[in-house]
């Protein structure tokens, strides 16, 4: 076989490798955002599927295209949808950053143990996001109970005299966020604390560096990647987080994957669920960009590690 | 960053407060299983009648059998195109849509699953409008759903691994005239075989758990386990569920550590066969 001919086969069977799961994931991921994008301009309808088409047939013929922007136009005119984002963004935010101040410092903790200690105490934070997330949500709905085991617990020891009200309020909310999403911030700082040359924190120390100057000026800007990585990969998934408000936040929480939900099972208004998705997607496309290069350029080494 | 030194007490500190928040939510589950009282949170005795009710629970069993057999199907097809996707993305660079097919990896791991459940319910009712298939939603939409998600968790464990590993050892053995294919399979496959396993069990840990997105994809025929707990728990504390939670930690649990014990031994081993070999390698001095 001569070179050639070698190049032009290799070439078509890596065309055929790489189509394999690039077709999966256009026919599965990607095109089904067009179609939510197309049912967004549609209307409400009784029918099966409960919405209008966009095409105007006429005896087979398609004499035109009718887009309804009435989702969108109510979602930007109403005040509680403009409420519902705002306050997804912020619980999202706020889980980001809690779960930075108590993540950062347990990922730098585990890099610093001696080797053999690692693999058990990173294998500990793995154990609970193995196990299943909706049972852990559930946990805490025991814990925060009106009459649940933290306030029976306060009530035996006298410090309360009444149980205290935390069970459906912000609180909880919170507190289960920074809870379920706690291991996904730990595991990427961890992997690029890790990767740090210890040697350069004792350079710090000779050079006359106190223990504070010397995380600020290394140990923080080296682990800038792991930051982004981890912050990107809680607060995505947390914006459109349904399960832990409708478990545990208070009845008057307003989080947009709730809202999305509720549109689509309670009210059957599946063009106003679709147009809920596209609004969020946007304001989500950022922060996956970012997440996508940093952790992109994790992989391929070219980390400032 | 490990340098030998002790950790200070305030790191020391955070690991423990790190841990007992990780684990009191769970522990309290597990010993509030073998609570003889129908109150969840108030202590009634010791006693295991939780787990019998459980166990002649109709609906959770077969919820249970639901889940773990699309947890398979789902797992399988999961690591077969998320080991492919791995390999594309670790080795071959810049070719036509590139950026887009990475894009695609990494973006159903974070995205709200309210929005890929809903994206795709919306893509099967379209396929049905247009040609007829899938005809309803049940186990064939919803393992769809879960290896597009599980695939994108093995892609990423996978090129993660390809990308440690030596390529020298692939154009070895390309140089040496061993075809693309044999090489994939004689030398790639077997380098990262421990990444395709956890991703495997990654997957089926995914598939089990998954609410929002099944919620879309399943029909009125096809409950899976996660929609029985969360119609259960939506209505309160619930022994049985305490019960089930129990058991799923024990199963989690126990699986972890043998996969983990299993991977390390190995691990070793392969460290102490290199050692060995360049051990033998090394030039022998020659006596007088």
């Amino acid at each position: 076989m001569s070179l050639l001919k070698m190049k032009a086969k290799f070439r078509l069977g890596k065309t055929a490798v790489i189509s394999i799961p690039y077709t999966w994931m256009l026919l599965f991921f990607l095109v089904p955002f067009f179609i939510v994008l197309k049912i967004s301009f549609a209307e409400q309808a009784l029918a099966i599927p409960p919405f209008t088409s966009l095409l105007q047939e006429e005896e087979g013929v398609i004499r035109g295209l009718s887009l309804y922007f009435g989702n969108f136009s109510f979602i930007f005119t109403d005040e509680l949808y403009a409420a519902t984002y705002l306050s997804s963004l912020k619980v999202a935010f706020f889980t980001t950053v809690m779960c930075l101040l108590l993540g950062y410092p347990i990922a730098y903790a585990i890099a610093r143990t001696d080797p053999a200690r690692r693999n058990i105490l990173l294998m500990l934070v793995m154990l609970p996001f193995w196990t299943s997330f909706l049972l852990r949500v559930y946990a805490w709905m025991g814990l925060l109970n009106e009459n649940g085991l933290i306030n029976n617990f306060l009530l035996s020891l006298g410090v309360i005299s009444e149980p205290l009200h935390m069970f459906h309020t912000d609180f909880s909310l919170y507190l289960v966020m920074l809870y379920a999403y706690l291991p996904f911030m730990i595991l990427p700082l961890y992997s690029h604390l890790v990767k740090m040359d210890v040697r350069l924190l004792e350079a710090a120390a000779d050079l006359g560096a106190g223990p504070i100057k010397a995380f600020c000026a290394i140990t923080l800007p080296l682990s800038k990647n792991g930051i982004i990585a981890g912050s990107m990969m809680v607060f995505i998934p947390a914006v459109g987080e349904f399960v832990i408000p409708e478990l545990v936040g208070g009845t008057d929480t307003l989080m947009i994957g709730k809202v999305l939900w509720n549109e689509f099972f309670d009210n059957n208004n599946w063009p106003m669920a679709a147009s809920v998705a596209i609004i969020m997607v946007l304001l989500l496309i950022v922060p996956i960009a970012l997440l996508h290069r940093f952790e992109t350029r994790e992989l391929e080494g070219k980390g400032n590690v | 960053m490990y340098n030998g030194n002790k950790l200070s007490p305030f790191l020391k500190g955070v690991l423990v407060v790190g841990f007992l928040f990780l684990y009191i939510p769970i522990i309290s589950l597990i010993v509030y299983s073998f609570n003889d009282s129908k109150l969840v949170t108030v202590w009634g005795g010791f006693s295991v009648k939780w787990y019998g009710s459980l166990f002649q629970n109709e609906q959770i069993i077969s919820a249970v059998k639901l889940s773990i057999e699309i947890a398979l199907a789902s797992a399988t097809a999961a690591v077969m195109l998320g080991t492919v996707a791995g390999f594309v993305l670790a080795r071959f660079k810049r070719y036509t849509g590139s950026t887009l097919f990475a894009g695609m990896m990494t973006a159903p791991m974070v995205m709200p699953e309210v929005i890929t459940g809903l994206s795709m319910l919306l893509l099967f009712i379209s396929l049905e409008q247009f040609i007829g298939v899938p005809s309803e939603r049940g186990f064939f939409t919803i393992w769809v759903g879960h290896t597009t998600l599980c695939m994108a968790y093995v892609s990423v464990v996978v090129r993660s691994r390809l990308l440690e590993i030596d390529k020298n050892l692939e154009d070895a053995a390309m140089d040496l005239g061993a075809r693309p294919l044999k090489i994939f399979f004689v030398i790639t496959l077997p380098l990262v075989s421990q990444a395709i396993a956890s991703g495997f069990l990654l997957s089926i840990t995914l598939s089990l758990d998954d609410l929002v997105t099944t919620a879309f994809l399943s029909g009125p025929g096809s409950t899976t386990l996660p929609q029985v707990i969360f119609s259960k728990v939506r209505l309160g504390l619930n022994p049985e569920i305490n019960a089930l939670a129990a058991i799923t930690v024990l199963v989690v649990g126990v699986i972890v550590l043998v996969a983990n014990y299993l991977m390390l031994n190995a691990q070793r081993k392969r460290e102490q066969a290199i050692a060995a070999a360049m051990r033998e390698a090394e030039p022998v001095p020659v006596a007088s």
